[in-house]
């Protein structure tokens, strides 16, 4: 395929905002650029949607079904799709480079369009690097992708991706030994303030409720009130241990386990890109900050999608087609009065799906100590493979943050770039300076925002490489 | 450690990259009363993240005399600043991959033996071989130091800031100066924590030195620029000394932990004033290209991360260091990327400015108007 | 163990081979998936502490699951579609690359 020298727009990501974002603005004509490194679209929610029929709906569920249309849509529009491309840069001039079919390009373009969704929380607990421990995410892949499920697991942690993917292992017919929930009931009254609000779609709450109940009904063990964790075994999972309040330890035995409290926004690229962010203290992560048409403080970059805020794959579509609209004004293509007027439904939308997310927020936020470990033998960075104690032996220094950890312990420094540490080191670290965690901060990204090829990039400047067939 | 403290002393240094650090330490050593003003925080800047090399190798032979003395307080920094700063002695080796590459190595040994310095050799293609197994064939021989090393450099400024600190001089961060003055005898600064006297200041404010130098009086030209490194995956052990190129910049060195680090001073773009910098992927491709083609396997390697520190620059890249125009003024700041290896030498030299005695070694080479006409 | 929950297609499945065992993977498979449909769940073993790992997020932002496939280190498996003769092994500690691995980049 031959992908345009200069294109009007480039979107990163093909979940729903990105698939949204790339079909709006080829429609009005621009000439539009979609890569995403995945091999077929559908980011993470609506992975493998294309490939779904009736079976795969009578387990996923009816929800995950909307992501044919989108994918429908981007297949017959001219949008230039490049799948299986790694996105590892997007400067704050608009050159994004990735690596595709073993080359690195780059390609500037006139608009930005970042839709790089969400990555689960990590969950530090005892022996969560074991062979055998996944995140719930990586559960309900399988499922998509490959139609494999574990018999017999164990699921452990707190949000609605939990409860999801257990009532769809469920509904395929798989055992499922035990779900140990650890969404704290301290929780409760902090988010009956949010209650009216959240009536107000009272069927995603009866959906959840639906869930929970088939749950319950299937015979299902059922732990609520889990306040620990710890995955049993020494070379790979052979089970999880558990405790109810300040009760005694217990264990499942399992050799699967699945853990989850929750997704952020994946911040890599925006972080890398200099835009600025803030810390957002009830979803507990951080937001690029955008305005109403996800547009960030670098010109021509907008962002949309849970990588701006979780919201969920409808409010993601809406927020993709709110930021095509913007690009598209941008670009001279619509004027202001029907960019405006377009938006409109998509604003509704977007309302209307907000209206869940701050009860959702505060009922299932992850508890203190899920997410700052107690037990200091816990991992913290896996792919460095530190403990907390490891960590807090060197903050005893007096840093000023995550950045100067990197002289003493590697922290951060290994392939995910902070992925799964980066939350956890930083809250780790606010908690022993007594500061808060926007204050102590974040890891200073830069490109690569994932590993290239040394041969890849010493090509770089071979030819114009944006103009490859 | 209150405000109140430190307001006024025997001297101020402006800057607290390992130069800031190093001179703070010396003049305190030598009983000086030293308040030290960084606008961010220690060892954020290019003392911060840059290779660190600890390298008499290649130098420019006017900064030899100085790097030879460094040297000798490299090798027992626990004894300097009470931390090992991640110091490793290593060779370094500057690799010829032309015979007119040779020929220039052999010419520059002859030049600096003349001069009265031995630490460099040129070593000759089996040597080369037995000292980097995994550089590449073509590789003819190399102009190299057996008495080098590398640090960790972050590390490497903290300790020093620790040590100035426990000797008793008063650090302060977020610290940025925003006027100075000169009143009878004394300097007066003006900085976000309020106003600072003393008989000398220091300008060891890297690149923003210029900035500082004008409001001391003197017009040195410094750009500020902004030179690469990318890391990679880590990859079995392969090449022990850290690696440089004759024929072109290269800095090539592998960790313990078995990542690579690549460098060589290509420029990205540097944004002082916001404390940015914006890398410049496309630029870095040929110094890649040269440590791929050194060492091929280099192919099969993984780059996690790019980055780049805000480096001074004078026009002649050799730094200044010297006594400023006015009474009270000392200047050590344009390094031109290459300071580290050099700063525990030229904090000694900068205390014997600041108390108005002759340095210890030459600093002729490194006068503050030598740009003047 | 992992099981299929839907039932065999009539599509070509694939056979690579894993440190000398037979691995068939059904279309769409990722090498992930097929090696732990085969009852796999360690894919390596860390650098700096030998200890055991394997595929975590399944979204290719843990690298967790790096594997040696065709001689290449450093490869996620669970971003990597399983292909008929594909040769992977166990990532043990850093990079290790063999006589007979190939080079990346070798001839470009």
């Amino acid at each position: 395929m031959s992908e345009p020298a200069s294109p009007d727009l480039i979107v990163v990501g093909a979940g729903p905002a990105g698939m949204a974002a790339a079909t709006t603005a080829a429609e009005a004509g621009a000439s539009v650029l979609l890569l995403d490194d995945q091999a077929k679209p559908g980011g993470q929610i609506y992975r493998a949607v294309e490939a779904a029929d009736a079976a795969s709906e009578a387990v996923l569920g009816p929800e995950y079904m909307a992501g044919r249309p989108l994918a429908a849509a981007l297949r017959s529009s001219t949008v230039t799709y490049v799948p299986d491309a790694a996105v590892w840069q997007v400067s704050d001039g608009r050159e994004v480079g990735y690596s595709a079919a073993g080359r690195a390009h780059l390609v500037r373009a006139r608009q930005v369009i970042l839709a790089t969704g969400a990555q689960e929380r990590p969950f530090p607990i005892p022996g969560w690097q074991l062979p055998g421990v996944m995140m719930a995410g990586a559960a309900q892949t399988l499922l998509k992708s490959s139609g494999l499920a574990a018999e017999g697991a164990v699921f452990a942690g707190s949000g609605p991706l939990l409860y999801l993917v257990v009532h769809q292992y469920l509904q395929a017919g798989v055992q499922v030994a035990a779900l140990l929930d650890t969404t704290s009931s301290a929780n409760r009254l902090p988010a009956l303030a949010h209650l009216p609000g959240a009536l107000r779609r009272w069927d995603m709450l009866g959906k959840g409720r639906r869930w929970m109940a088939a749950i319950k009904a299937s015979g299902t063990r059922v732990v609520s009130g889990v306040s620990a964790l710890k995955v049993l075994g020494d070379e790979r999972a052979s089970g999880l241990g558990y405790r109810v309040g300040t009760g005694p330890w217990r264990e499942i035995q399992s050799e699967h386990v699945f853990v989850h409290q929750g997704v952020v926004p994946n911040v890599n690229l925006s972080f890398a890109a200099g835009i600025k962010h803030r810390w957002d203290e009830r979803q507990l992560c951080w937001h690029p900050l955008t305005d109403a048409w996800g547009r960030t403080d670098l010109d021509g970059i907008a962002i949309a999608g849970d990588g701006a805020g979780i919201g969920g794959a409808l409010a993601a579509e809406a927020a993709g087609r709110i930021a095509a609209l913007g690009a598209l004004r941008e670009l001279g293509r619509i004027d202001a009065a029907a960019c405006d007027a377009q938006a409109r439904p998509h604003r509704v939308a977007l309302e209307r799906e907000g209206r869940l997310r701050p009860f959702l927020d505060t009922w299932f936020r992850p508890a203190d100590h899920f997410r700052v470990p107690v037990d200091d033998t816990t991992l913290v960075c896996r792919c460095e493979e530190l403990t907390v104690k490891d960590l807090t032996d060197v903050m005893e220094i007096g840093l000023a943050g995550p950045n100067q950890l990197k002289s003493y312990c590697r922290a951060g420094m290994g392939p995910c770039q902070g992925r799964f540490c980066g939350l956890t080191v930083q809250e780790l670290m606010a908690r022993e300076q007594g500061r808060t965690p926007e204050a102590v901060g974040y890891y200073r990204l830069r490109p690569p925002i994932k590993p290239v090829p040394f041969s890849e990039l010493a090509m770089l400047d071979a030819d114009d490489t944006a103009n490859d067939g | 450690m209150s405000m109140a403290e430190g307001r006024t002393a025997d001297a101020l240094v402006i800057g607290g990259g390992i130069h800031g650090c190093s001179a703070a330490l010396q003049m305190a050593m030598r009983g000086l009363s030293v308040t030290l003003l960084e606008k961010d925080h220690v060892a954020r800047h290019a003392s911060g993240v840059n290779a660190g090399g600890v390298r008499r190798l290649g130098r420019d032979p006017a900064e030899v005399p100085i790097s030879q003395a460094a040297w000798e307080l490299w090798r027992d920094m626990p004894a300097l600043v009470d931390d090992d700063c991640g110091f490793a002695p290593s060779r370094h080796i500057k690799v010829a991959r032309t015979e007119a590459e040779m020929d220039a190595a052999r010419a520059r040994v002859q030049e600096l033996n003349r001069m009265g310095f031995t630490h460099e050799d040129v070593i000759d293609r089996d040597t080369l071989r037995a000292f980097l197994p995994a550089a590449a064939e073509d590789c003819l021989g190399a102009l190299h130091v057996a008495g080098d090393g590398a640090a960790l450099p972050f590390r490497t400024t903290i300790a020093f800031k620790r040590r100035a600190e426990t000797l008793g001089v008063t650090i302060l961060e977020d610290c940025p100066v925003a006027a100075v003055e000169r009143r009878g005898g004394t300097w007066r600064v003006t900085a976000a924590a309020g106003s600072f006297e003393a008989p000398v200041v220091v300008n060891c404010a890297g690149a923003w030195g210029g900035k500082l130098a004008r409001m001391l009086g003197d017009d040195i030209p410094v750009k500020a620029h902004a030179p690469m490194l990318v890391i990679t995956q880590r990859m079995p052990k392969f090449v022990e000394p850290v690696v440089g190129a004759l024929g072109a910049p290269l800095s090539f060195k592998q960790f313990d932990n078995g990542t690579v680090l690549v460098g060589g001073g290509v420029r990205g773009i540097a944004e002082p004033d916001a404390n940015r910098t914006h890398l410049n992927m496309t630029g870095l491709a040929g110094n890649l290209r040269t440590a791929r083609d050194i060492f091929p396997i280099m192919r099969g390697a993984n780059v996690v991360r790019a980055w780049a520190g805000i480096e001074g620059y004078t026009p002649d890249n050799l730094p200044v260091i010297s006594s400023g125009g006015a009474e009270g003024v000392v200047h050590a700041f344009g390094f031109s990327a290459h300071g580290f290896q050099l700063a525990p030498a030229v904090g000694g030299i900068v205390a014997h400015l600041a108390m108005g005695e002759t340095p210890n070694l030459p600093i002729a080479p490194f006068r503050h108007d030598r740009f003047a006409g | 163990m992992f099981k299929r929950i839907t039932p065999e297609s009539a599509a070509q499945s694939v056979a690579f081979d894993f440190e000398g065992r037979t691995i068939a993977a059904w279309p769409g498979d990722t090498v992930a998936a097929a090696l732990l449909a085969a009852g796999e769940t360690q894919f390596r073993t860390t650098p700096e502490k030998n200890r055991p790992r394997g595929p975590f997020c399944m979204m290719g932002v843990c690298f967790d699951c790096l594997m040696v496939i065709d001689g290449e280190p450093n490869r996620q498996a669970c971003q990597v579609l399983a292909t008929e003769g594909m040769r992977v092994r166990r990532q043990n500690g850093a990079a290790e690359i063999g006589p007979d691995d190939a080079i990346p980049g070798d001839g470009a």
